[in-house]
Formats: structure tokens, sequence, C-alpha cells
């Protein structure tokens, strides 16, 4: 049996930056994978943030395959036909130092991997780990699905994404439930980019996000997207999985529903499907994370939970879990002690950092929309009904008109309602 | 003994689409494979060497991105893995890859004698079945080709059993010899996990066209006499006719033979007795 100081299990943002900072701080790293290299499996909606990926790879825009720097987020809340948007654009952001790209990780996650595998660790594709293997009550390494599977290592990192197998196995993490899993669906639709930059009013090479609201998901927690690539839009649609199946619906249908809005129609028009893709989302939040770590074990990206869906942050997160556990592996490998004691430096760090402040900020929002599926049926209308009357010319005095607005309200949530809602969306949000 | 296997990566056919007015092969995003026929070579090459001992090297001539296919197929257990890529080379027709491929494997046995080649019987992206058997002809090695088993392999002869279009063919040929293989030849293993780690970690030798004394006019675009005059998408099938047996099956047997006899699929044998026309 072959050892090693650090076994990543997983190799998509998580497991590769975990990886590159264990073997970066001198330890002898590999990294399994299933699918047929970094990234055949690895789906997101396609925006990678730059400041967390900077410290992974300085500067990784100079050669990383990236699709377009993002300069515009607009935000868009559906109603029937009817869509109330905003947004902010900031050319600066297609220069140095970015805020954020499109990217396809099926591309970029192979390039993370290439930076790995620069770094000295072993990248074993294909290859399926189906459990820890123990010494005592001591993980020493892990068993994989081929002959002679074995492989011993001081530190197993378990990176193996939102189907969290092995961390159930392994008795930390507890199986997923429909409530706090989201299922996405994206399609990726070829179009000339310069009808991208037309219809997005970009410069060249420039790129946009939308995020959709409301309609979208057909009154259910969740969200559309649409983000520019350099030749193709993808367009997505998430929700939690518990009302997709109260309500019958399946993600395709939410998908073709979110397509053929007219605002969303007009966008796509003309352009052909190339790609379809589906994921699991870990949406539990702070109260659904589970442990952490374990003597010889940490967990971390997607398998730990480690997901802000509000502000569409999650590959992020990932890799700064993954690389606080590649540096807390090392240090505690070199000094001698694995134990869970010694492992708490992690959750300490994840503490100290905005993953884990930023899903403690979060942590009643789950709960917040799960217990009051009214918001997202009643206020996507009121909004646009309130938008619209405003907006009409219709020779009513504007006095009158607010007046109505506040009447016609009132109707569709009550004083009570509309003060609780508000004072419930404060506490989850802000 | 020492066995040569020559593979090649190939799109994977299965997902190229053909660009509808250019009517070129659609490469974006394809992944690349080994050649599945390849696969099947290398898996008996493997199966060889763990029976009666000795090494395998495989043999591939493409781009620097083939180095991916080469360390893939080690992970079977090969133990060496040579990659032809140069510039020169590019353009190659079959005639002129059974060029180079043969003057390599004629390298490879100045320093270590070979005693079997294994090549696919064709590679999916050209379908021609030539490289193989035109590897043999420059080495001067006997061909065995379409063999779907192995029946005997000893110190001076190996005995094939190939497939035909009207059978099988049992056939013997004295080593050194190169065999072209079909996919039922043997089933393909799942790598154990110290190969694939040996694979991981290997890199294969990468041979210029200044490693050998090729004859340049004897390769690349200069050395292929093969032209491509056009290329064109088959029209797609219409769909077959069905018709309902259920009211009256005779009558229906009877309109079937008859189409059948309309469109030659079948004919009246002439020398059939009581036969009649």
């Amino acid at each position: 049996m072959e050892n090693f100081d650090v076994i990543v299990v997983g190799g998509g943002p998580a497991g590769l930056s975990a990886a590159l900072s264990a073997a970066q701080a001198g330890m002898k790293t590999v990294v399994i994978e299933r699918g047929d290299y970094p990234g055949t499996k690895n789906v997101m909606g396609g925006i990678l943030y730059t400041k967390a990926t900077d410290l992974i790879v300085p500067e990784f825009w100079k050669e990383a395959p990236l699709e377009r720097p993002i300069i515009e987020q607009r935000i868009a809340m559906l109603s029937g036909d009817e869509s109330i948007l905003a947004g902010y654009r900031d050319p600066a952001w297609a220069k140095e130092p970015y805020n954020a790209h499109s990217v396809f990780r099926v591309k970029f996650d192979r390039w993370l991997a290439q930076q790995a595998e620069k770094a000295g660790v072993m990248i074993i594709p294909e290859t399926i780990v189906e459990n820890l293997l123990y010494k005592g009550d001591n993980v020493v390494g892990v068993r994989t699905g081929r002959a002679e599977g074995d492989l011993g290592a001081k530190v197993v990192i378990i990176a193996e994404g939102v189907n969290n197998f092995l961390a159930v196995k392994a008795g930390l993490a507890k199986p997923l439930k429909p409530e706090s899993v989201a299922v996405t669906v994206k399609e990726v639709i070829a179009l000339p980019k310069e009808k991208i930059e037309d219809r997005f009013c970009l410069d060249e090479g420039q790129g946009a996000t939308i995020e959709l609201y409301g309609d979208s998901t057909a009154g259910m927690m969740g969200v559309g997207f649409i983000y520019t690539n350099k030749e193709s839009i993808s367009i997505g649609v998430g929700a939690i999985l518990q009302p997709l199946i109260r309500n019958n619906w399946t993600p395709n249908d939410l998908l073709e529903n979110l397509k053929s809005k007219p605002y969303v129609k007009r966008l796509l028009q003309g352009g052909e499907t190339k790609e379809y893709l589906s994921h699991l989302i870990p949406e539990g939040g702070y109260t659904q994370v589970p442990k952490l770590h374990r003597q010889g074990v940490l967990v971390v990206g997607d398998t730990a939970m480690l997901m802000n869906s509000l502000n569409r942050e999650g590959s992020n997160l990932a890799m700064i879990s993954g690389k606080i556990a590649g540096e807390v592996a090392a240090q505690a490998i070199k000094t001698g002690d694995v134990s869970d004691q010694a492992m708490t430096v992690y959750e300490t760090r994840l503490r100290d950092s905005f993953v884990l402040k930023d899903l403690h900020h979060y942590r009643h929002m789950g709960k917040f929309f799960e217990e009051n599926t009214h918001l997202l049926k009643v206020y996507p209308k009121l909004f646009s009904q309130a938008v619209k009357m405003y907006l009409t010319a219709d020779g009513t005095p504007k006095k009158q008109r607010q007046k109505e607005i506040i009447k016609m309200a009132f109707e569709k949530r009550s004083k009570g309602g509309l003060i609780k809602d508000i004072y419930g969306a404060w506490r989850a949000l802000l | 003994m020492h066995f040569v296997v020559c593979l090649k990566q190939v799109p994977d056919t299965s997902e190229v689409r053909i660009d509808p007015i250019t009517n070129t092969l659609m490469r974006e995003g394809v992944p690349s494979i080994i050649n599945p026929y390849d696969a099947h070579g290398l898996e008996e090459a493997i199966r060889l060497k763990e029976k009666v001992g000795g090494k395998v090297t495989i043999v591939s001539m493409g781009p620097p991105q083939a180095k991916e296919a080469l360390k893939k197929a080690m992970t079977f257990g090969a133990d060496r893995a040579i990659l032809l890529s140069d510039r020169a080379f590019g353009g190659s027709d079959s005639l002129a890859t059974a060029y180079i491929l043969s003057s390599a494997i004629q390298k490879i046995q100045e320093t270590d004698p070979i005693d079997l080649v294994f090549a696919g019987k064709e590679a999916i992206d050209g379908d021609t079945a030539q490289t193989g058997p035109g590897i043999a002809q420059r080495l001067d090695f006997p061909q065995l080709t379409y063999a779907i088993k192995i029946q005997e392999l000893t110190e001076t002869t190996v005995t094939v059993e190939r497939k035909t279009e009207s059978g099988r063919q049992i056939v013997q040929a004295q080593l050194p010899a190169l065999i072209t293989v079909e996919k039922e030849l043997n089933d393909l293993r799942y790598a154990s996990l110290p190969n694939m780690m040996k694979a991981a970690a290997y890199e294969p030798e990468v041979w210029d066209v200044k490693s050998l004394s090729f004859d340049t006019k004897k390769m690349g675009l200069k050395g292929s006499p093969t032209s491509v005059s056009r290329i064109f998408a088959p029209p797609g099938r219409s769909g077959g006719e069905i018709m309902d047996g259920t009211k009256d099956p005779a009558a229906t047997v009877a309109t079937v033979v008859q189409k059948l006899f309309q469109q030659n699929i079948i004919m009246v044998n002439p020398l059939a007795k009581g036969g009649k026309s």
C-alpha cells in the first residue's frame, strides 16, 4: 500500500485548492477524482470570483481558461410577462483586479488540476473512494473501488461535493434531505459573440449576469440566472427539491418556463442549445453544516455545505475552505499531531473568515422562506403592479396614484402581514 | 517476450457532429479517446505479458496532446510509451503513417527485439484499416488481420482465429508478426490502483523527426498520395415501412415477399430444382 501525507477525495474547486496548498507546504499529496479528469463531473452556474481564486493561484487570469470578466450584474423580478429590473455596471471590472469572470468548470478545473500537478500533486482519475480506512479509531487512508485499491494517508480531506456519501459513512454528515438541497438545471446556448455583446450592451470581451427572481421559480424558493460566456449564454434555474416535489414541478419544466418569458426569450433568440447540465446545490445553510473535522479528516466545499446562495457564492467558499484545510493538514502533519483537537484549527479559521461568517449571517434565511411560502407568490406581483401603476401616465394625479398603490398593497397583504414580512426579511437577510 | 502496441488518439466519433453547411467535422469540445480497437490490442498484449512474461511498449503518432492517450494506456500496465510527434508528421495519410510507425518500431527493435506487434483493425475516425497492414509490410512481418482470438503463442509462432466476411479462419505465422484486432478479442480491464498511480507519474517519451533517420519525403502531406476531393454527410435514412399483419397474415407475407423481389433483396436461385421465375 502506497502512503501519502494527504489524500484529497474529489477534484473540484475545494479539493484542488486543498491539494495545491498541501503540496505547496511540502506534503506528498494525491487527488482521487471519479471523472475522466477533474472538471468533467463539475457543474456550477458559472461565476468565478477573482479575489478567492487569486489566493489559490496568484494572477490566474493571465493563463486560466476564462470566458468573460463580469462588468454588469442585473437583478430581474419576473411576474407573468412583466419584469422589474435593477443593476450595477462598472467597466472598471473589465480590467485587473477584476471582480468575477464567467467560466466553464470543465475547462477551468482541468487547468486548476494542471497547476496542482505542477506543484507536485498526483491526480488519479476515474476512481471512486468507497470508504475511509481505519486502524482502531484512527483514519489512516482510503479504500478505492479499484483492485489493490487501498491508499494510506496521515490526513484525508473530503471534497466529494454535494453528494456526501463518504462524509456520511464517516459519521460526519447526515444524508441530504430534500429541503436542504436545490436542484439546478442549466443550458449552454451558443450565439455569435457580436450578438451577445449587442444584446447585453457590452464592449468586446466583457460579460454580464442577470439573476432572475419571482416567477422564474414559480413561487418556489430558488433563482434563475443568465450568464454571458465568450460565444454562448448559460441560462439556468434552480429550486429547493422539496417544493419541487410538493408542487410536482420538474427542474426542466422550470427552465422551459423561464426561457419562454418575454424578457428572457429575446436574449436567447436564435441560439442553439449546446449543452444541458444539472447539479445539486447544498442549501442547508449554517444550521446544516456537518462536523467539519475529526482525527485525520477534514471536510471542505459543498460537502461541508459551504454555500451562500443569496449572493450566489459557492466556489469561492469552496476554494477558501480547501486552501485552509490544505494548510491545516500540512501544519498538523509537520507537528505530528493529526488528532481531532489539532484539526479544530480548521474550523476556527473558517469561523474567522467570511466563509462561516456569511453562512452564520444568513442562518435564518432558509427557514424564513420555508415558513413563509406566500412571500414568493405575493410580492413579485405586488411589486410589479406597484411599479406599473407608478409609471403609467393616464392623467391620474400622482398623490392619488400613490394612495391607490398603498391601497392595492394592503389588499394583497394586510398591514400586519406586511410589517411581519418586512421584519422577517430584515432579520433573515440583513 | 516483447509486445509492441500501435495506438491512436481519436475524437470520440459518437460525439462528433458534421457541420451541415461546410461538411467538416465539428471537433470543438469533443473528447479524445484511445481508438477502441487499439485498446483491445493493448489489452491482449498485457494479457500475454502477464502469461508469458516480457514487456509491452506502446507507440503512437499524433500531436502533443496525444500524450494523454498514452498516459491513459499506461494504466493497463504497459512498460513504455513513445509518442511520435513533429510538425513534419502532420497531414500524413495511412501510407505515410505506416512508414513513420514502422520506422519507429524498427528503431525500438534495434535495442529490444520484438516478438509481436498489435494494432486495432482500424481507427474509428478514418475507418481505412490500412495502417496496420502497412506497418507489417514495411517491417516484413507476417500480418494476421481481424483477430478475434489468440489460440496459441509459442517461442516461434502465433496462432490466431480471425474473422472474415464468410466465417472464421485459423491461421498461424512465424514470429515476429503483426496482428490487427477486433473488439471481440477480449474485454478491457479496470486498471488496478498501483497501475493508475504508475501511469499518473509516467511521462511518455516523445520522438521527433530528428530522433530517427527518416526520409522526410515519405511523410506529412508530401508523403501522402491520398487526396480528399469532397466530404459530405450521407443523407439520413428514411424510416422503414410498417405493414399490419394482424388482419390477413398470409396476404401480408405475400406482399412483403413481392416487395423484396421487386427491390432485388431476394431472388430465385436459378440452379434450384423446381424453381420458377
